[in-house]
């Protein structure tokens, strides 16, 4: 290090990507927090406008959302495993949680789809009153959030299939692990907003 | 409208062949595309734009063709400008003018999203890219990849924009299209969903900006810069950024909603249904108030490091400086109902809004002070920098005050919607943000460019400016006052017509400029040599982008430089240790090029384009292979790689063998 004056310094590498990505991804989360809230802020606004349609109490079932909302807190426990098996470098046991993860994301989604399916044939679509297209942008922008994470989850797979647990799958894996536990954290919002509060 | 499989609403009638003003723009814009292509042609250039430029992620590249997009739709904007001048000049008088009115409402749209969205941000956001990670001494910004992206999908909305001009029409609804009348009841032709996409598009571009840019900052600093000693544009650049991440979702969402209303069917903002229109105009003013602090708080940075440094003194009032920027980034969130409060939100909430507008007055006033100080004993040298902030700090001081004034609420219900208003925020965006930007274009081209700009044109261009702004505005207010509301294309007041005409002439004044600026720049490139900037630091700068050469290397600083307090630069000089060549250099880790960025961007027209047409097969085609494209992307594992030492050590003694040349001669 002959280079080195009082004023500049060589010092490359001094900002590996281990620590930045994982900060820009929380500031990025942090945006979908404010675009969450915007859709929640609309969805209270609606929510007594039902133009003479049905009320969350005439079409929530809420012993079906209880065992959608499980499953998607139990992926969240799952996850969280597989992050512990990375962390001790186990890409067996990796491969395991998160292939249970996703099982559970996936069941989730199709939970939805299926309640989703069901409200538009009773006639209960999003064009039906403001009530029911705050409802289902809310919950469906939440359910498109879960599907970006079921693809990132599956090319999370191929990569650590192809390449390990290099630093940067580590990382990736990191991102992806706030992902979705934000994923379930604007679920309990869902949950409690939209269908306890809507049941009630 | 009848809906074909394979080209959706698209028809041959799309294309206005009947509207003679629109066809010239359009072979006008058409011919100037054709000869850019044709001359890269003929000089076998498109390598060299693809390989230099199109696939860049070096931050400084990717600044200065934001700042080209800027300036290009600066004239489009403009031209929208004068059309709009030349018909209330005219048809006030009883005479029809040139622009019947469903084309005059697609041109005062037109002229604000395209002034803001794609003029201001572009400009700003360019000039954040070439300046902030040079001011911390940084050699690139935390994510050059995305950085690419987001400009790549500026570009593309940008370009939907103009698309619209050719195929179809844009929206008539006003810069913001609130509905009802942006609903498909009212607006059921193509232009709603053309804004709707081109705002989605650039406004993805803008929020990873946001969130490059806060991780740049936080994690990127030169050893030893502690928060208090960035210098205030990277402070301000901060602010901005982070107001894009707080506020650009709210757009997102609002226009998704409204998107929703239009493709689906659903019942956001309709006047039936259940629907709230009056919630879409809460929504979009809560993301639109912060917006305006995203372009003004970066000019205000701008305005910082011009008067420092031209005065030859360290800024007055540094630290309240950091803090009234702060200040006004967190206020900027709580005046948002200012926008309407002739909604009826009665009088409690009115004044609670009305009170906290006049409050951010205060933090901005003593931004004001703190250059009045600065200058106030200081040598200052006039150069042309210095003209547009001293004419921003007069016409802002104005601007200002009208804004107090509309802050008021009983008045605001008087002027509502009036050009009193127009004159209003024009006052504040050409003098703020016009004049921010212009200033820092001449201030830190030479250091974009490797040399500077003539200054004689500068001169030209301000006063043609200054004194435009000031005929062409003035009797706005004025015609405000008098009742006039905005936006109307005909006006059958007599008395009228004479303000109009001067504000005419106003706006030909500032067209002189906006030609002057052109000229300069053409100009400055012919005589390059002689404006070149061999030493790097052509201004007695006091920040680090001046302690390197001017053009910066690609890898901007071959050794960082230790800061260790505020105007880090020009306390190296003072202690007589600015960089100069060493014996020996370290290899340096930077990112490689990348075509991803520019191959989204150009499918991102795609999506809008058949998104817009209802070209379904289009849109889910454009959308696979984005993700494809990403999914690709990813897997690259051949991102960066090393500058070997001996590359380094001969760019450096290039520059610093010239700097001494210079310094000899």
């Amino acid at each position: 290090m002959t280079a080195v004056t009082q004023d500049f310094t060589p010092a490359h590498d001094e900002h590996p990507e281990a620590s930045k990505t994982p900060l820009g991804f929380w500031i990025y989360l942090m945006s979908d927090c404010v675009l969450f809230a915007s859709i929640f802020a609309a969805f209270v606004v609606l929510r007594e406008n039902l133009n003479g349609g049905p009320a969350g109490r005439d079409l929530f079932d809420l012993s079906f959302v209880a065992i959608e909302t499980g499953l998607l807190l139990v992926s969240s426990l799952t996850y969280g495993l597989a992050m512990i098996a990375a962390g001790q470098g186990n890409l067996r046991t990796v491969f395991v949680w998160l292939a249970l993860t996703f099982l559970c994301g996936l069941g989730f989604l199709g939970m939805e789809v299926h309640e989703f399916g069901k409200l538009v044939a009773e006639g209960a679509g999003p064009d039906r009153s403001g009530f029911l297209s705050g409802f289902f942008t809310l919950v469906g922008t939440h359910g498109l959030h879960v599907t970006s994470g079921l693809v990132w989850m599956a090319v999370m797979f191929a990569q650590l299939a192809l390449r390990g647990l290099t630093a940067e799958s580590r990382t990736r894996l990191l991102c992806l692990s706030l992902f979705w536990h934000f994923l379930d954290i604007v679920w309990i919002g869902v949950f409690s907003i939209v269908y306890l509060l809507g049941a009630a | 409208m009848r809906e074909s499989l394979i080209f959706g609403r698209l028809t041959l009638n799309a294309i206005p062949l009947h509207e003679p003003i629109v066809m010239s723009a359009v072979v006008g814009m058409v011919v100037a595309a054709l000869a850019v292509v044709g001359a890269l042609t003929y000089l076998k250039r498109w390598k060299w734009l693809w390989d230099e430029w199109l696939t860049s992620v070096d931050h400084k590249r990717i600044g200065i063709m934001y700042i080209i997009l800027a300036l290009v739709m600066l004239l489009r904007g403009f031209s929208d400008a004068i059309l709009m001048r030349g018909q209330q000049a005219m048809a006030s008088a009883g005479a029809a003018g040139y622009l019947p009115p469903d084309h005059f409402d697609q041109i005062f749209t037109a002229h604000g999203v395209i002034m803001i969205f794609f003029m201001a941000m572009p400009f700003v956001i360019g000039l954040m890219n070439i300046v902030m990670p040079l001011q911390i001494g940084a050699r690139d910004v935390a994510f050059p990849y995305l950085n690419s992206l987001s400009f790549w999908f500026t570009v593309g909305g940008a370009m939907l924009v103009n698309i619209s001009l050719a195929i179809g029409e844009f929206a008539h609804t006003g810069w913001l299209a609130y509905p009802p009348l942006s609903e498909l009841a009212f607006s059921p032709g193509v232009g709603v969903d053309y804004y709707i996409w081109a705002l989605q598009i650039s406004g993805i571009g803008t929020l990873l900006t946001g969130v490059n840019f806060i991780t740049t900052i936080f994690k990127m600093r030169a050893p030893g810069m502690k928060l208090m000693h960035m210098p205030i544009f990277t402070w301000t650049t901060l602010g901005a950024n982070m107001l894009i991440v707080a506020a650009f979702p709210i757009l997102t969402v609002t226009l998704g909603m409204l998107g929703l209303d239009r493709y689906l069917g659903m019942h956001f903002f309709t006047h039936d249904g259940g629907g709230n229109p009056m919630m879409y105009v809460n929504l979009i003013w809560a993301w639109g108030h912060p917006e305006v602090y995203i372009l003004v708080l970066p000019c205000f940075g701008i305005f910082s490091e011009v008067t420092a440094t031209f005065s030859s003194k360290p800024l007055f009032g540094y630290t309240s400086m950091v803090y009234a920027t702060m200040c006004i980034t967190v206020l900027s969130f709580l005046v948002w109902l200012h926008h309407f409060f002739t909604m009826g939100s009665g009088a409690n909430v009115n004044a609670f809004f009305g009170i906290m507008t006049m409050i951010i007055s205060i933090p901005t006033g003593v931004k004001i002070f703190n250059w009045l100080f600065t200058m106030y004993r200081g040598r200052v040298r006039l150069e042309v920098p210095v003209l547009w902030t001293i004419g921003f700090i007069i016409t802002f001081a104005i601007g200002g005050m009208t804004g107090v004034l509309l802050a008021v609420p009983p008045a605001d219900f008087v002027l509502h919607n009036s050009l009193f208003l127009v004159a209003h925020f024009h006052n504040t965006i050409i003098g703020g943000v016009v004049f921010g930007v212009m200033a820092g274009f001449y201030y830190w081209f030479p250091k974009a460019t490797g040399f500077k700009l003539d200054p004689t044109l500068g001169k030209v261009s301000f006063w043609c400016w200054f004194t435009g702004f000031y005929v062409a505005f003035m009797p706005i207010y004025a015609l405000g006052l008098m009742g006039m509301t905005r936006r109307l294309s005909h006006v059958d007041n007599p008395v009228w017509h004479a303000y109009l005409i001067v504000a005419a002439i106003g706006a030909v004044l500032i067209g002189i400029g906006i030609a002057a600026t052109v000229l300069q720049i053409i100009l400055s490139i012919i005589k390059r040599d002689k404006l070149k900037d061999v030493i790097g630091d052509p201004w007695h700068g006091r920040t680090l982008e001046w302690a390197t050469s001017s053009p910066p290397p690609f890898y901007n600083f071959a050794n960082l430089p230790v800061v260790k307090g505020i105007d880090a630069f020009w306390t190296m000089k003072q202690e007589g240790h600015a960089p100069k060549l060493e014996p020996r250099y370290d290899r340096i880790h930077m990112p490689r090029n990348t075509g991803t960025g520019v191959i989204l961007g150009i499918l991102s027209i795609g999506l809008g384009f058949a998104m817009t047409w209802h070209i379904w097969w289009m849109a889910v085609g454009a959308f696979l292979v984005m993700l494809a494209a990403t999914i690709w992307h990813s897997f690259d594992a051949h991102r960066d790689y090393f500058v070997p030492p001996e590359t380094v050590a001969a760019t450096e003694a290039l520059h610093f063998n010239a700097k001494a040349t210079e310094v000899a001669q």
